[in-house]
């Protein structure tokens, strides 16, 4: 069963129709509906079509939080081989929203961080919606140290709707544990890529995000605040997440201008979620390629580029 | 240079005009509701002399306090893009920044300074909650590498005063790259050694206090300070049940493991002084009454860089 987002309804009514056709005409030989059937595909394309090349900033939202788009889990089963998930924080607990451990990455020993959704009801709630509590952040502190150390790249790969907003969570250190993970980001002597494979949720992203190169998937988001809060606040109203998305430009597309995301990864079209297996393959490429630009880098120059590119942030600005 | 300078009484007079304060002589202690005579509770240096409710302070007025002889240059803090993505809600961005300086008479959420405390040499940077609840954009991101730089090239300490609702909203993913950019300052100071030293006023809450404000070498917070993640409401929210009495307040955080210290802005002074004055191998401070800073410098420290 397809999940229709709201702004394609009429593209489910068409697609609907064509399955209808074809269902009827499966009980009953006589019945030819396939030029019909057909006509109605060509519609549903051209209509899918004109509705993602012109996606505005909250429709990418909600195909950034489309439940069926790949997750973290489904790019580290097709990607990476040998991945052994390293668990905890040698402290409290071990966070199920995020996943982390090493793996081979076309051969190559890597450590491999991200925040995992979950894809139904189970799982979901098992990891949390991928919103991490303080021992997510202190594992991925303990497997960043892990990779400086015995020197593997690090793959992140983001995809949460913020840090957890917990009793617990804050008891025990949130805002110390993203910090100290930012933190890490800026020290290890290995190069860090990072991948905005969904939703790219505040602080709680940047803690995995602060890397040498960050992609981001073509209608993936990443900001400071969601739509919804921030329209809560700035307009009283969280119903004005049109109007906050837009405002917070918070688009891959808008985030490269601005110097924040070095790539964009095309998506297939209508998203993601409608050709998992060839958005999957396509992250690998960028992966390959982030890799391959830093892996000439000496330790020492790979982390004074990487400050110095989060210094130098916020030069640019739009053009009107 | 300083156009600032003309604004500074406007400022100390807008607070003292709020509501209950006649001929703007008292404020009302929203804590207790003791009516204070305004001069008392500046020399208090905005805390209740009844209760001790911490009220807020602007940097400009906590510098005086802090520095000996009340004096400090400022440090100057290179100018950022404004309204980098020409941010509109329903009000347009510029014009919210100018209705805030207009209402503090500064020019944005942070103030740097150099002087002397107890006759030590520091950097201190104040954030200024009633700018824009001192929310942290690329100005603020500025301050604080434009302090932890001329910390390093002087080799003094740093010593940061956090008060601020979150990030600015207005400059987008630009705020949020502050949480790395600040990130980066602080390294600076712990690869030259320095000490850093964070003070976490009323309120610290969201990607300042996931970034800078949870770095340094030591923590302290003044009593009853709200320090979080996400705010009180949203986790109601969020748990839909009740949080437990003090919760993310000072003390909490303190018992909790969080902090170093809970110290209330009068005593701040003296135990910076004594804090540093350990951590750069100094000897005690001498107690009594000090000089003001004057060209002779004390020997084991040199003179604040004046420019
Ligand atoms: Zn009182």
């Amino acid at each position: 069963m397809t999940h229709y987002l709201d702004f394609e309804k009429p593209l489910a009514e068409i697609e609907g129709k064509a399955e209808e056709l074809r269902a009827i005409a499966r009980q009953s030989e006589e019945m030819d509906v396939e030029d019909e059937a057909k006509a109605l595909d060509r519609k549903a394309e051209t209509l899918l079509k004109d509705l993602y090349s012109s996606l505005t900033p909250w429709r990418k939202c909600q195909v950034a939080r489309h439940p069926n788009r790949p997750h973290c889990q489904d790019y580290i089963d097709a990607l990476f081989t040998e991945f052994t998930p390293l668990a905890g924080d040698r402290n409290f607990a071990d966070d199920h929203a995020v996943m982390g451990g090493m793996a081979r990455f076309n051969g190559i020993p890597v450590v491999v961080i991200g925040q995992e959704k979950g894809h139904d009801t189970k799982t979901r709630i098992e990891r949390n919606f991928g919103m991490a509590r303080p021992e997510g952040y202190r594992k991925a502190i303990r497997l960043m140290e892990l990779a400086h150390k015995f020197n593997m790249p690090v793959v992140t790969l983001v995809d949460t709707p913020g840090a957890y907003p917990g009793k617990g969570a804050e008891e025990r250190g949130q805002s110390e544990a993203i910090a100290r993970s930012t933190e890490k980001c800026l020290q290890i002597g290995v190069p860090i890529v990072s991948v905005v494979i969904g939703e790219g949720g505040s602080g709680g992203a940047v803690a995995f995000a602060t890397a040498d190169r960050v992609a981001m998937l073509e209608h993936s988001v990443y900001s400071v605040i969601s739509p919804e809060g921030c329209a809560s606040i700035l307009w009283k109203d969280a119903e004005k997440m049109r109007e906050a998305a837009e405002a917070l430009r918070l688009t891959a597309q808008d985030l490269y201008k601005l110097g924040i995301c070095d790539r964009i990864i095309t998506e297939p079209m209508g998203g993601a979620h409608r050709d998992r297996k060839h958005t999957i393959a396509s992250v690998g490429r960028c992966i390959e390629q982030m890799l391959g630009d830093l892996k000439d880098l000496k330790s020492k120059d790979l982390v004074a580029k990487r400050r110095k590119k989060f210094l130098d942030m916020g030069s640019k600005g739009l053009a009107a | 240079m300083n156009w600032i300078t003309n604004y500074v009484r406007p400022t100390i007079n807008s607070f003292f005009s709020r509501r209950d304060t006649p001929e703007n002589l008292w404020t009302k202690c929203e804590s207790c509701g003791t009516m204070l005579f305004h001069r008392e509770l500046k020399d208090n240096q905005n805390v209740c002399t009844n209760c001790g409710h911490h009220m807020a302070i602007t940097p400009r007025e906590r510098f005086a306090h802090l520095f000996d002889g009340g004096i400090f240059v400022e440090v100057d803090v290179p100018e950022p893009l404004a309204d980098p993505l020409q941010f509109r809600d329903q009000k347009k961005y510029p014009d919210r920044m100018k209705a805030a300086q207009k209402k503090t008479g500064e020019k944005e959420a942070m103030l740097v300074a150099e002087g002397e405390i107890g006759r030590t040499p520091i950097v201190a940077a104040a954030q200024d909650f009633t700018f824009m609840g001192g929310s942290m954009g690329m100005y603020v991101g500025n301050a604080i590498i434009a302090g932890a730089e001329r910390a390093v090239a002087t080799g003094k300490p740093f010593v940061l005063f956090s008060a601020a609702g979150g990030a600015r909203m207005q400059e987008g993913i630009l705020s949020l790259m502050q949480m790395p950019r600040t990130t980066v300052a602080v390294q600076m100071l712990k690869e030259a050694n320095l000490p850093y030293i964070v003070v976490l006023t009323h309120p610290t809450t969201g990607g300042v206090t996931a970034s800078y404000a949870m770095l340094g070498d030591i923590q302290i917070a003044e009593p009853n300070a709200l320090i979080c993640f996400a705010g009180p409401r949203v986790i109601e929210q969020t748990i839909r049940e009740k949080l437990p009495e003090g919760f993310q307040r000072a003390e909490y955080l303190l018992d909790h493991g969080m902090l170093d210290r809970v110290t209330p802005r009068t005593k701040l002074r003296e135990e910076l002084i004594t804090i540093i004055r350990m951590l750069m191998g100094q000897p005690p401070a001498i107690v009594g009454d000090l000089p003001a800073p004057a060209a002779a410098p004390a020997e084991e420290a040199p003179a604040a860089d004046s420019k």
